[in-house]
């Protein structure tokens, strides 16, 4: 009786731990899951588009006329993809140098006060991003450089994005410039190295994969970011001729016209997520490939 | 310390080059330079923060009107419960299988994968994937409850990696002292180590709450732009800053857009200031 009573006790125990153990796991296996839809789900609405207008067309065409039907988001790629490329340059140039700076120039404790300040940087909302760059940066670019559109413009756009990956960017070179070993430092000072000679010659190069992996994070936060580009840019789907000129970005698509959309428009719109998406993960799978080869060279 | 520095590089330069003096002038220039550089990007950095904050909070804080903000700040707190409602036990169950359970295996590096993916997919995609999910192919139309699960997916990933953290630092004495003691290892967990990393976690918290809290795109596409306070998590709402891009792209009332950016800024700094508290106080 005794005997019985105790196995059952354990049984209960061993059940309440396997329970929960499957509990943990479906939450993990949600995580999962969620991607899965979220990109079943973007595919399985924007792929059907393609029976409308072929993928080819839809790439490189130059037009977006939703109402004549005509599908191109050609001009809008090459927004993005400038709008991107010249804040991730500013960006790097900026953001290495201030990371620079934190580790390895200022004392302890102004270094620190400095960093926590950058996280702040990245803690403001992409809106307010926006705003100031409508308020603000947007009349400078007016009152000096003029343009067509009073100021909203793809030089807008590379503003404002790359102080908004500055933090990315500063963060990731921080953390692998202080992951340099300090015998590194050591053994270029007895080579009679200036330090500054150390860190643009020894720290930098050691310090490589991580600063990739920060740029990278960067390009993927720039590509992506949708509010603030879409105060400053103007929103005008015609391929920039010029730095003035008045942009669209992808992401800016999607947004702008998903409030009205319907029929083939707004299955066009899924497809340029379709298209969003998949530059996004190839970014990212394309990051972890390389990390992986970086770290084992 | 740095006067030695500066001594050492001196008695360098005079003892072992004296030959090449002129190389090593034209050398201190060029140092001089790049020192120069990495101060004015540093100074760029810091002077965009501190000109952005300073603008918005000069010309706004005249303008805050709290009356009329009232219908958004509720609307923005029904939502980063919602998501923090669905996300933090969700977040926190699959950081402790990752943790505690799981060994090294091939399923483990599928979900590092799905949250890094997770964590890169950019909001406006959140947005168009909450709106053909929720509000479509479920029919819940615009609502609090489409955006509240929309963001919840998005601070997934903030909430899982701040938690394994946490759980990382609790020390294997702890483990091993609960189940030496007898307890299951069910027990361990709820008794001993989440309360050990309740700092850790809560960070990750007012970090996602941040990220709520900031959020346009997404909540845009999902919870809609009814300006009011919703009734139930089935009606539509505007939170903070969905109601900054409306009032900023109409352009209508820049006063009320100053008001509203300036009372979104201050959360957000409270909030940050807030994690700093809690992420000082785990160091003791």
């Amino acid at each position: 009786m005794q005997n019985c009573n105790k196995t059952k006790h354990v049984w209960k125990k061993v059940n309440s731990e396997t329970l929960m153990k499957s509990v943990f796991w479906s939450c993990a296996a949600l995580t999962v899951i969620s991607i899965t839809f979220i990109g079943g789900f973007i595919l399985f609405n924007g792929l059907p588009f393609f029976a409308h207008t072929n993928i080819i067309d839809f790439l490189l065409g130059e037009y977006w006329m939703p109402s004549g039907e005509i599908f191109g988001i050609f001009p809008m790629l090459v927004a993005s993809f400038c709008g991107t490329l010249g804040a991730v340059v500013i960006g790097v140039v900026i953001g290495i140098s201030t990371a620079i700076v934190i580790t390895q120039i200022l004392p302890e404790k102004p270094a620190n006060i400095l960093s926590k300040t950058i996280d702040l940087l990245a803690g403001i909302p992409s809106v307010i991003y926006g705003f100031f760059g409508l308020m603000v940066i947007v009349p400078l670019i007016k009152k000096y450089f003029g343009g067509i559109s009073g100021g909203l413009s793809l030089l807008a756009v590379i503003i404002i994005l790359s102080f908004m990956i500055l933090p990315t960017i500063i963060r990731m070179t921080e953390v692998s410039l202080k992951a340099v070993p300090n015998e590194f430092k050591e053994a270029a000072y007895a080579l009679g190295a200036t330090p500054l000679q150390y860190i643009f010659k020894v720290q930098l190069r050691a310090a490589k994969s991580g600063i990739i992996t920060g740029v990278i994070l960067g390009i993927g936060r720039a590509l992506g970011e949708t509010m603030a580009v879409m105060l400053v840019a103007g929103n005008s789907p015609l391929i920039p001729e010029s730095i003035l000129s008045p942009v669209r970005t992808v992401t800016a698509n999607i947004a702008m016209e998903m409030g009205y959309a319907s029929g083939v428009h707004q299955q066009a719109l899924f497809a340029t997520g379709v298209v969003l998406f998949v530059i996004i993960i190839s970014i990212n799978v394309g990051m972890q490939f390389l990390i992986r080869r970086l770290e084992r060279s | 310390m740095n006067n030695e520095i500066v001594l050492e590089n001196k008695t360098f330069t005079d003892v072992t080059a004296p030959k090449i003096n002129k190389l090593t002038s034209s050398r201190n220039l060029k140092e001089k330079f790049i020192y120069g550089f990495l101060g004015v990007c540093t100074i760029l950095t810091v002077g965009f923060l501190f000109w952005l904050i300073g603008y918005i909070l000069i010309n706004g804080i005249s303008h805050i009107n709290l009356e009329l903000l009232i219908a958004p700040i509720v609307t923005t707190i029904y939502m980063v419960l919602i998501g923090l409602g669905i996300s933090v036990p969700i977040g926190i169950g699959a950081a402790i299988y990752l943790q505690e359970y799981a060994t090294d295996g091939r399923f483990v590096k599928i979900i590092r994968f799905a949250t890094e993916c997770l964590s890169a997919v950019p909001s406006i995609l959140f947005g168009l994937f909450g709106m053909l999910m929720f509000v479509t192919a479920l029919n819940m139309s615009w609502c609090l409850l489409s955006g509240g699960l929309t963001v919840a997916i998005m601070i997934l990933p903030t909430i899982v990696k701040t938690t394994e953290e946490a759980l990382k630092t609790v020390p294997i004495s702890y483990r091993e002292a609960s189940l030496a003691l007898g307890a299951t290892k069910i027990g361990t967990i709820v008794k001993v180590i989440l309360p050990s990393s309740i700092p850790g976690i809560l960070t990750g918290v007012v970090l996602s709450i941040g990220r709520i809290v900031g959020e346009t795109a997404a909540i845009y596409l999902t919870a809609g732009t009814v300006f009011g306070i919703p009734n139930t998590v089935m009606n539509s709402g505007r939170t903070l800053s969905v109601h900054l891009y409306i009032l900023a792209k109409e352009g209508v009332s820049l006063s009320e857009a100053y008001g509203t950016a300036v009372v979104l800024l201050i959360v957000i700094l409270g909030l940050n200031f807030l994690s700093y508290y809690i992420a000082s106080k785990m160091k003791k």
